[in-house]
């Protein structure tokens, strides 16, 4: 065996032995070789907390097909609106100055569709018909999906920001500074929460002047007001976990010891308390998302979410409500698509806190 | 305890009083935000005329005075006249509405109530069979949809479709649908709350001992379980009861029912001021009274609980 050191006893420099001692002489003892190191490795890379998790979760099929589900919606509205010949503002009746495209059934075209086909061109079909004003309704459910996404997803961040924030300031500090902010967090807690949105959504819906902004008028006022009203009001039931999880965390002894090492408040919550309660903490974000889904889809029914033309899942449901009678399936469909979306999220939460939260584990 | 006691419910009461306080403040202010008055939509309109009329409703005083003014009104339920229903005050409004949305709610907690502990404690007996799977399902399948959707569905389904029942609710057989449709969401939360409680309980040693003395599982049930298992669902009975009122703002509008949660969202978009105020204040009344008591019971029914 070739080390830098060989040829010099491992017990080198420890000086002369007391013949009588009965410590261990090292001199007599030998290196390993390479061969009987590498038996000694341990058998496979240890299981970390992460990754036993994902086996559970992956061996949970209800979880499993949620997630499925999950991937496959995210990729329909991420890859659908981009390739799809229809856009979802077009009004084909205007396009082709003809008004029998308005309300098509499925797999339906137009007369002018009808006379390019018979021109031997070919069309592509409208999936779902279209809606009263002749735009495919296909695409508008996709579109409508994607907004209803994105409203889940930016609600969900600001409500993981403000009550992250919030929720680690107060469990740190604790004391009067905790009592104040948990008070503050009970009286939020306890406002008609549905009541106040509705409230603040039609204020907002009126008084918001976004005009001056690309950015924010093309999500329209709407839109807006939801995030705004998910920043005032939906924080507090995340600031209450993590609240609670830095409680416990904050009592162990790396944090004494980081504190006893001279580190700041901030490092400590950033850098100790809020990554070692990650887990809780996404759990409760999947979980924020349907509630957002939710909550934009009762304020677009009701007429308060998004403006037309663009759709969302529940102004899709609302505009296809007048003509329920003749036209079910345009309530049916986005129906089906909130539904299944609200589900798989729900789902695949409940299967992540079964297989992450350390406080369930047997 | 009984200090202990009496510290919790006072605790508790000023929490109530802020919360009231609070929304009566976020609505006042709130309409303030709003531009133009609720009588600019009247085309013809003279200055005179507004004039008149702003002096007749308070709007001419100063933004305190009216805050201070509505304030002492919020206290004794005096909202004033409705702006859009002339000659109607706002609190004769409410109430008469609050009789037909109170009525379904109420029906709809008890269904959702009785319906849901007892689905609960079956799929707790029958855990990992069939019945419990179904159950669960299905329990999961109502809380993840939105009530709008169920409520249209229903609609299409017994209105449109089968015609079984009216698509309005002015007789007795068009509230069958909508209290239904409000019941769901309760019934599945409460199936699921009771199940998990009941799992617990089954596992207690004097459930054991119970067995073991040769009761039939039904008494072991439902004399010696279920009655343990049903803490958790009175804590709940609060915020339900919320549930189904704001619940009740969409359902109501797709049943064509002349309730609060209609007049509610209609008011909304009249700019009727008064009335949107009148309205969040009274449910923000009612629902802290049910979440003070709920919260109260819940101490009574279980001593075991902390009063922190």
């Amino acid at each position: 065996m070739t080390t830098k050191n060989s040829g010099m006893p491992i017990g080198f420099g420890l000086g002369k032995k007391n013949p009588l001692s009965f410590q261990v002489d090292l001199t007599l003892l030998q290196r390993a070789t390479e061969d009987e190191q590498a038996a000694a490795d341990i058998k496979g890379k240890p299981s970390s907390f992460f990754k036993d998790g994902l086996v559970r979760l992956f061996h949970n099929p209800v979880a499993l097909v949620s997630f499925i589900a999950i991937i496959l919606v995210l990729i329909a509205v991420i890859v659908i609106p981009e390739v799809w010949p229809y856009s979802y503002d077009l009004q084909l009746g205007t396009y082709y100055s003809d008004g029998s495209y308005n309300n098509l059934s499925p797999m339906e075209y137009g007369t002018a569709e009808l006379a390019r086909i018979a021109n031997g061109e070919t069309i592509f079909p409208h999936l779902f018909g279209t809606d009263s004003l002749g735009r495919d309704y296909f695409i508008r459910v996709i579109y409508g999906a994607r907004i209803s996404l994105i409203v889940g997803l930016f609600a969900s961040i600001i409500v993981l920001i403000i009550g992250s924030i919030y929720g680690s300031i107060s469990g740190y500090f604790g004391g009067k500074v905790d009592l104040v902010m948990m008070r503050i967090v009970d009286i939020i807690y306890s406002l008609p929460d549905l009541l106040i949105i509705i409230l603040l959504a039609s204020i907002l819906k009126t008084t918001l002047n976004i005009d001056n902004s690309a950015f924010l008028s093309a999500l329209g006022t709407g839109m807006i007001s939801i995030f705004i009203v998910f920043a005032l009001l939906y924080w507090v039931g995340m600031a209450r976990l993590v609240r609670g999880q830095i409680l416990t965390i904050k009592k162990e002894d790396f944090v004494l010891a980081s504190k006893a090492s001279g580190a700041s408040g901030f490092w400590i919550i950033f850098k100790h308390l809020l990554p070692n309660s990650i887990s809780v903490i996404i759990i409760s974000v999947t979980l924020q998302i349907p509630s957002a889904i939710f909550t934009e889809s009762f304020l677009s029914f009701i007429g308060l979410g998004v403006s037309a033309p663009m759709p969302s899942l529940g102004s899709l449901a609302s505009d296809a409500l007048n003509s329920i009678s003749s036209y079910p399936y345009l309530l049916i469909i986005p129906a089906c698509i909130i539904s299944i979306i609200i589900l798989a999220f729900n789902l695949f939460g409940d299967g992540l806190r079964d297989s992450f939260d350390p406080k369930l584990q047997k | 305890m009984n200090s202990k006691f009496l510290s919790y419910i006072l605790k508790r009461l000023i929490m109530a009083v802020v919360t009231v306080f609070a929304v009566i403040t976020i609505t006042f202010f709130a309409m303030q935000l709003i531009p133009g008055g609720p009588f600019l939509a009247e085309k013809s309109i003279s200055a005179e005329t507004l004039a008149l009329l702003e002096a007749q409703y308070g709007l001419d005083k100063p933004v305190f005075i009216q805050y201070l003014n509505y304030l002492k009104g919020a206290l004794i339920w005096d909202f004033g006249p409705s702006i859009k229903k002339t000659g109607r005050f706002v609190t004769d409004i409410i109430f008469s509405d609050f009789k037909v949305s109170g009525i379904i709610g109420l029906i709809a907690l008890l269904i959702a109530t009785f319906t849901g502990s007892i689905l609960g404690s079956l799929a707790a007996t029958h855990q990992n069979k069939v019945g419990d799977r179904v159950i669960m399902v299905l329990s999961t399948a109502s809380i993840a949809l939105p009530s709008f959707i169920i409520a249209t569905v229903l609609l299409l389904l017994f209105c449109v479709t089968l015609k079984w029942f009216p698509a309005n609710g002015t007789s007795i057989a068009g509230y069958i649908l909508p209290t239904i449709t409000l019941s769901l969401y309760p019934m599945a939360y409460i199936t699921r709350l009771t199940r998990s409680s009941t799992l617990d309980i089954l596992n207690q040693d004097y459930i054991k001992m119970a067995k073991a003395k040769g009761l039939s599982n039904r008494k072991v049930l439902f004399k010696h379980a279920l009655r343990n298992s049903l803490t958790p669902v009175i804590t709940y009975f609060g915020p339900e009861f919320a549930y189904i009122i704001t619940g009740s703002l969409v359902v109501e509008q797709i049943f064509a029912i002349p309730g609060l949660g209609r007049d509610f969202v209609s008011s909304i978009s009249n700019r009727d001021y008064p009335m949107i105020m009148g309205t969040t204040i009274f449910l923000t009344d009612i629902m802290v009274i049910m979440l003070l008591v709920s919260d109260i019971l819940y101490k009574v029914a279980d001593p075991k609980v902390d009063f922190d």
